[in-house]
């Protein structure tokens, strides 16, 4: 596979403000998230060649691109959607890129925007996967939920360990997000709290889930060369990983639960095209997809952040906290940000490129000395994953 | 010998304390329980459960016909039998009948299998029924009344009993009916419908069986005659000659309740598991009527591989904690609709899978050798296309590998859902929700097994598929 490290940049990226957004629609969502780009980079609407959606549940009539297209005003340009569950963002970032690094287009806007409280209830629904009738009734905590059961039986935690392991990302998430402006929930709360929480799906209680929010995101991407006429702090994609994995993989005899091929082959090849060897070393700051505090868990042991069963001493001695060697979800992450499906792949590389362009929002959660920093999100039963690294200077 | 060479039967895995009912509406207790359907069961599923216990061990091929009786057919116009008889893996050109409409279906339906073996026109047949009749809030009915369903299989070779004689009597009354509107049975005045509709049919029946065979009353085993109460039963038989102490088997009312079509065949099941060689039976049913049936137990009784029956059913329960469960588990209250599922059925998916959703069908690699439950065409393993032959599950025993108790997943009044992932011996993994558990003993490497069940209503019909539970008799597998 031909890489594109270092071809493309971006320079102008912008994210709204995430929550329960009764007073606004999914294009006030994008309007708000696209202008703040626009500004950022220093382009006008004129200057969009294409635009590519993450939009999981498109309403209405399913047909997202064009609903983009009507808010926004972006007309007669290619818009093109996908829906690849909590990957979305991301693949809509990813096809950009690649766009650009093909040389169709200089100025390319990747858009996620979601607007999951006009469904009417508060979850994401049951039923999810391939069949009707074989999957009903599956939830996505019950999905999640899942690799929780069988990780602390595997390494022999108790349900205690194992509920404070997993209760300590959720309790970091929090802190970071409580400093963070555009996040849903800005509280900060204790383990004990986290432990006494009502159980959503066993083990999972409640501040192991993440919300259901509405927000957009959103990056405009141009080619390396010219990155620098437009700013002089561009993001450069140094790699990405995209791996889609059955619907039904856990149907894989001897899949154990407690790993992902997905995750394990997406983190590779964005490892392999961004040169990255050792990434508990090399990278500086992540983003990944926390949607239960037991996914964070699993993703450190794929992404090579943690040793194969020794998550629980990285989380107990703070190496993903702020502080700490490499800081996870600085900005709150899916749980405090909510998870608008298709936004939050974005949501996750706005932090990135704020924070290796040095400018978070507030100085206090700044991490110092950051140089690469990855995005990822993981969706589906789940079976999508999808990564991206960035750097803040070529090679 | 033209009998039955086979035998199996369902009984719910809940019981309602007739004391809770009494409790609710401050009236007096008929004692005893009641078996209660889960809310994902119904009389097709049931009606599984008891053909499936009934044909264990045995070749399927051999069924030509499957009739089914019940009153409560979750289909007003749609085949129950043909459901059912594809859900137990029976071949497609099998003769298939439902009997309805009377509390004498079953006994029909057997005496219609009978009478088929023997003219002839067709090898092994199976009857199954069952039952979940709905009586009024409040009424003694609601405490008499069981959830319930039972099976037997009927041969020309190596019957475990053979029938001796068989006789009927049409009775035109109007005792116990719904009518088409009715969700309720209804009954008419006690005293009437007891002393012209119960007593004075039954013995005549009995009566006339009897003196068809031309067999003195003492020379039976056993009666098995249902029974609307604890008394009438006893009435009728000291009545016609027999001697309620011994020669009458319990009804059933105590612990199960009246399984109205099935309960007959109940009965006999019971009474067969318990017979030895030589024994002479004598099963009666009642509704518009009687129909009574004189089998004698055979040497082949001894060689009948183990199963579930009524015994062991019977014994493997759960007490519903209150009367409001057990109004929400038959429907009677409106509940707050939850949240709608993401995924529509279509009927055309339903009919094309049915292998997999009905038939439980997994695919087993012929290149390689691992199997993967739904039939999948292209081999997760090794890729290779189409080169595939289908295994059934459906009596298979796995183990639990990981599991969730997930409180958003079900009915608003029914909220936990234990979703669970189990392993088959041959690896053939499953993804399945459980039911008739106590969700706080799951564990991993629980040993759990597959049941037939309703999933949900989508697209106005019924979505059945599979669902697991813990083994239904405590872990010792017959």
């Amino acid at each position: 596979m031909k890489t594109i490290k270092d071809e493309v940049a971006i320079i102008g990226m912008g994210c709204s403000k995430f929550g329960e957004r009764w007073d606004v629609g999914a294009g006030d969502l994008a309007i708000e998230s696209v202008y703040e780009a626009y500004q950022d980079a220093g382009v006008e609407p004129k200057d969009i060649e294409a635009c590519y959606v993450g939009q999981m549940y498109a309403s209405p009539n399913g047909i997202a691109g064009s609903s983009v297209a009507d808010a926004l005003k972006l007309t007669n340009i290619p818009i093109i959607r996908n829906e690849n569950w909590c990957t979305s963002g991301h693949i809509a970032l990813i096809e950009a890129a690649i766009a650009v690094a093909a040389g169709l287009y200089d100025t390319v806007l990747a858009i996620g925007v979601e607007k999951l409280k006009d469904t009417g209830y508060p979850g994401l629904g049951t039923g999810r996967g391939m069949s009707p009738v074989y999957e009903a009734r599956r939830t996505a905590p019950g999905s999640f939920g899942m690799i929780a059961t069988r990780y602390f039986e595997k390494y022999n935690l108790s349900m205690d360990e194992g509920k404070a392991t997993i209760g300590k990302i959720a309790v970091k998430n929090h802190r970071n997000g409580s400093m963070c402006p555009k996040a849903h929930f800005r509280n900060v709360i204790t383990l004990e709290k986290v432990l006494k929480a009502p159980i959503v799906a066993y083990p999972l209680g409640l501040f192991d889930c993440c919300g259901n929010s509405d927000g957009s995101a959103c990056a405009i991407i141009t080619n390396s060369k010219m990155a620098k006429s437009f700013r002089d702090d561009p993001i450069y994609m140094k790699g990405f990983g995209l791996s889609m994995d059955a619907v039904l993989t856990h149907m894989r005899p001897g899949f154990d639960w407690t790993s992902f091929e997905s995750l394990k082959v997406s983190s590779q090849k964005a490892y392999e095209m961004a040169g990255i060897k050792n990434p508990r070393e090399e990278i500086d700051i992540a983003e990944v997809h926390d949607c239960f505090s037991i996914t964070e868990l699993a993703i450190y042991e794929d992404f090579g952040f943690s040793a194969r069963g020794k998550a629980k001493e990285d989380i107990d001695s703070g190496f993903f906290s702020l502080e700490g060697g490499l800081p996870v979800n600085t900005d709150g992450g899916l749980k405090c940000f909510g998870h608008p499906v298709g936004a939050s792949g974005l949501r996750m590389t706005y932090e990135i490129y704020k924070q290796l362009q040095g400018k978070a929002d507030l100085p206090a959660r700044q991490i110092k000395n950051v140089h690469r920093g990855l995005s990822h999100t993981f969706g589906g039963p789940p079976q999508l994953s999808a990564v991206a690294i960035f750097g803040n200077e070529k090679g | 010998m033209i009998g039955i060479t086979s035998f199996g039967a369902y009984i719910p895995f809940y019981r309602l304390d007739r004391d809770l009912i009494a409790k609710a509406w401050g009236r007096s207790s008929l004692k005893g329980e009641r078996s209660v359907a889960n809310n994902d069961e119904d009389s097709i599923t049931m009606g599984v459960e008891a053909g499936s216990d009934c044909l264990k061990g045995l070749d399927r091929k051999e069924i030509k016909n499957i009739f089914f009786a019940t009153t409560t057919a979750p289909y007003r116009e749609k085949l129950s039998a043909g459901l059912i008889g594809t859900v137990l893996d029976l071949e497609r050109d099998i003769f298939s009948a439902d009997f309805g409409n009377s509390l004498r279906a079953a006994t029909g339906a057997l005496r219609a299998a009978l009478d088929s073996v023997k003219a002839g026109s067709s090898g092994k047949t199976l009857v199954v029924a069952g039952d979940c009749r709905l009586a009024y809030p409040r009424s003694d009915n609601e405490q008499w009344f069981g959830d319930g369903a039972a099976a037997v299989l009927i041969g020309k070779d190596r019957a475990i009993a053979t029938i001796v004689s068989s006789v009927s009597i049409n009775n035109e009354i109007v005792d116990i009916w719904r009518t088409d509107g009715d969700k309720y049975v209804r009954a008419g005045e006690s005293r009437f419908i007891l002393n012209e509709g119960y007593l004075a049919v039954m013995e005549e029946t009995l009566r006339k069986v009897l003196a068809e065979s031309n067999i003195a009353p003492t020379a039976i085993t056993k009666v098995l005659i249902p029974s609307p109460d604890y008394r009438s039963c006893a009435q009728v038989a000291s009545k016609v000659g027999f001697n309620p102490e011994t020669q009458l088997a319990d009804p059933m009312l105590a612990s199960v309740g009246h399984c109205g079509v099935a309960h007959p065949l109940m009965l006999l099941v019971s009474a067969l598991e318990n017979s030895k060689p030589g024994d002479t039976l004598l099963m009666a049913s009642y509704g518009d009527g009687g129909d009574a049936f004189i089998f004698r137990v055979t040497e082949e009784v001894l060689k009948l591989a183990p199963r579930r029956g009524i015994c062991k059913y019977l014994k493997s329960k759960s007490s519903l904690p209150s009367y409001n469960r057990f109004l929400s588990y038959k429907g009677e209250l409106e509940t707050a609709p939850g949240e709608p599922f993401r995924l529509f059925p279509s009927a055309a998916a339903y009919w094309r899978d049915q292998h997999s959703i009905l038939r439980c069908h997994g695919s087993r690699c012929k290149k390689c050798g691992k199997s993967i439950f739904p039939i999948h065409r292209v081999c997760l393993s090794c890729r290779s296309k189409d080169e595939y032959e289908e295994v059934r599950y459906a009596e298979h025993i796995g183990k639990v590998v990981s599991y969730t108790i997930d409180q958003l997943a079900g009915r608003s009044d029914d909220p936990v859902v234990v979703q669970t992932v189990f392993d088959m011996e041959d690896g053939a993994r499953f993804y399945l929700m459980m039911t008739d558990c106590d969700s706080r003993t799951v564990k991993g490497g629980l040993p759990v097994e597959l049941t037939f069940r309703k999933i949900h209503e989508g697209a106005d019909f019924h979505n059945y598929f599979w669902k697991c539970r813990p083994l239904r008799d405590g872990g010792e597998l017959s």
